[in-house]
């Protein structure tokens, strides 16, 4: 099968729109990607388009309906946080395929504020706060605990997470937030479940990133090879049984089922990442897939940020979009802009916080429930 | 209304006749355990080899978190923990009787799963409900 390459990629500055609509928000990272790589929506043959919040609203199709109703086909994706990571995948999977050589991935989010999940089922009375917690900021603790258990990671350890990635969104003028926050900072924030402090969740913000997908024939034919990015894998899994399955979701065997089938169908291991945007939805969880993805062996986590090995300038940064943490977490959207960060470093135009050299990329999805989604780019020779 | 209390999640059981307990079920094909009942297995993809089976209320600490932050009338801070029951099968709730402090809370701490009102909630229709709670085996 021939290659598929993202040939225009781009997504607005992550915050708060009350006053826009979905489609809306979705519509300007179509137009920006578009713009990114001079097409325009007639020159797409489909739109892959990911929504959680609304994902019974057609979503898609009302992107359209603001920027040009051409009629092509319009698939609605809704995979948890996983959303944007699939809507990808499958625009990339039909370009793979030969269905169509040119095709618009957009995701998209509107997010209230406060705690997600925890709110258990309809009938009888509320579970939260009875038998344990489902709020994710407890779900991705007790992952982190577990982590805890087996490797005697500590609370500061977790905590530097947080100031690694809100350091680098301070050079990320498209995210959230641009604020240090140093480690007492972090520690001695509102504790909202320990060992996730307020600092170490995942900011939720309303947002939008698009990416074109085009075959190599048509990335020629129109000239575009020169900021092309070859998509090398895309995988996507759900979670294989495990025997804590039904009370304690698994986020590290579906990583890692993913991360070896990604590093497989690429032909490369993670000694050749240069950079990874992974899902830092709490600082908990970036711990885990540091080895969860092999930049690692088990039980090192800790000393890797301990060491700096994951900061830029490190040997292998992570998230130096300031991640979801810092740079926000709009569901729907941050599977695409993940793979607009990377894009950017392969490009070379991510300015101050560039990886120098940036050859190859990881992008990291979960959505619990769970699915996870990996691509790994590299710069178009 | 109800005479009694009802059971706060279905794979709690309250017999007419002696002690509430735990429902699980056990794969007769590969021995993956679930709480509550099913039809299949979703480890081997078995059908119709399920058997019920009753939960130990005896257990062990696998992982928890201390909750700090809930939403409106949930009384905080308090233990999220998680358990590995004897025998098979893990289940999550309150861990009670323990200070919420990370240095007095040990991994693999052997539990006790007891049973007692759910902390004075009530349905819309003002029934009770029984739930369990984990408390540390002295």
């Amino acid at each position: 099968m021939a290659d598929a390459y993202v040939v225009g990629v781009d997504m607005i500055k992550f915050g708060r729109f009350p006053e826009k609509s979905v489609p809306q928000l979705g519509s300007e990272a179509a137009l920006l990607a578009l713009d990114d790589c001079g097409l325009t929506i007639q020159d797409m043959q489909a739109l892959y388009c990911g929504n959680l919040g609304q994902a019974s609203g057609m979503v898609g199709q009302r992107i359209l309906q603001e920027i040009g109703q051409t009629g092509i086909p319009v698939v609605n994706v809704a995979n948890a946080c996983a959303t944007g990571a699939t809507a990808f995948r499958e625009a990339w999977a039909s370009v793979k395929a030969d269905l169509y050589d040119m095709v618009l991935a957009v995701g998209v989010e509107q997010m209230g504020r406060g705690l997600l999940g925890g709110g258990g089922g309809s009938r009888g009375i509320s579970k939260e706060g009875l038998l344990g917690s489902g709020t994710m900021p407890s779900v991705f603790a007790e992952a982190g605990m577990e982590h805890t258990r087996q490797y005697g990671t500590t609370f500061e350890q977790f905590a530097k997470v947080s100031v690694k990635n809100h350091h680098h969104s301070t050079m990320n003028p498209k995210a959230m937030y641009q604020i240090e926050t140093p480690l007492e900072t972090v520690m001695n924030a509102e504790m909202i479940s320990y060992p996730n402090t307020k600092l170490m969740c995942s900011v939720n913000v309303d947002g939008s990133a698009a990416a074109v997908i085009a075959s190599e024939k048509k990335a020629r034919e129109l000239g575009l090879m020169d900021r092309a990015v070859k998509v090398r894998a895309s995988v996507l899994t759900s979670d294989p049984w495990q025997e804590r399955d039904l009370v304690m979701p698994d986020v590290n065997t579906c990583t890692r089922k993913a991360a070896a089938a990604a590093y497989e169908m690429a032909g490369l291991g993670p000694e050749d990442i240069d950079l990874i945007e992974l899902h830092d939805c709490f600082a908990t969880a970036e711990i885990l897939h540091y080895e969860n993805l092999g930049l690692c062996e088990d039980g090192e986590a800790g000393r890797l940020i301990d060491d700096g090995d994951v900061a830029l300038g490190g040997r292998i940064p992570v998230n130096v979009s300031g991640g979801l943490l810092s740079k926000g977490h709009p569901l729907g959207a941050t599977g695409i802009a993940n793979i607009y960060e990377v894009s950017t470093h392969l490009r070379g135009a991510a300015g101050q916080r560039q990886v120098e050299g940036a050859q190859i990329g990881m992008t990291h999805v979960i959505g619990l429930g769970s699915a996870c989604g990996i691509h790994i780019l590299e710069k178009a020779a | 209304m109800a005479d009694r209390p009802l059971p706060a999640v279905s794979h709690l059981k309250i017999p007419d006749e002696g002690d509430p307990y735990l429902e699980g079920s056990r794969c007769g094909s590969c021995g993956a355990t679930f709480l509550g009942t099913r039809e299949n297995c979703s480890k081997c993809g078995a059908r119709g080899k399920m058997q019920t089976i009753r939960l130990a209320n005896r257990g062990e600490l696998y992982s928890y978190c201390i909750v700090h932050r809930s939403f409106p009338g949930i009384d905080v801070p308090y233990v999220s923990a998680i358990v590995d029951l004897e025998g098979g099968g893990t289940v999550k709730g309150n861990l009670i009787d323990v200070e919420p402090d990370p240095s007095k809370i040990d991994f693999g701490m052997p539990v006790d799963v007891v049973y007692d009102d759910a902390l004075g909630r009530k349905d819309a229709e003002g029934n009770s409900y029984l739930s369990y709670f984990f408390k540390p085996r002295i």
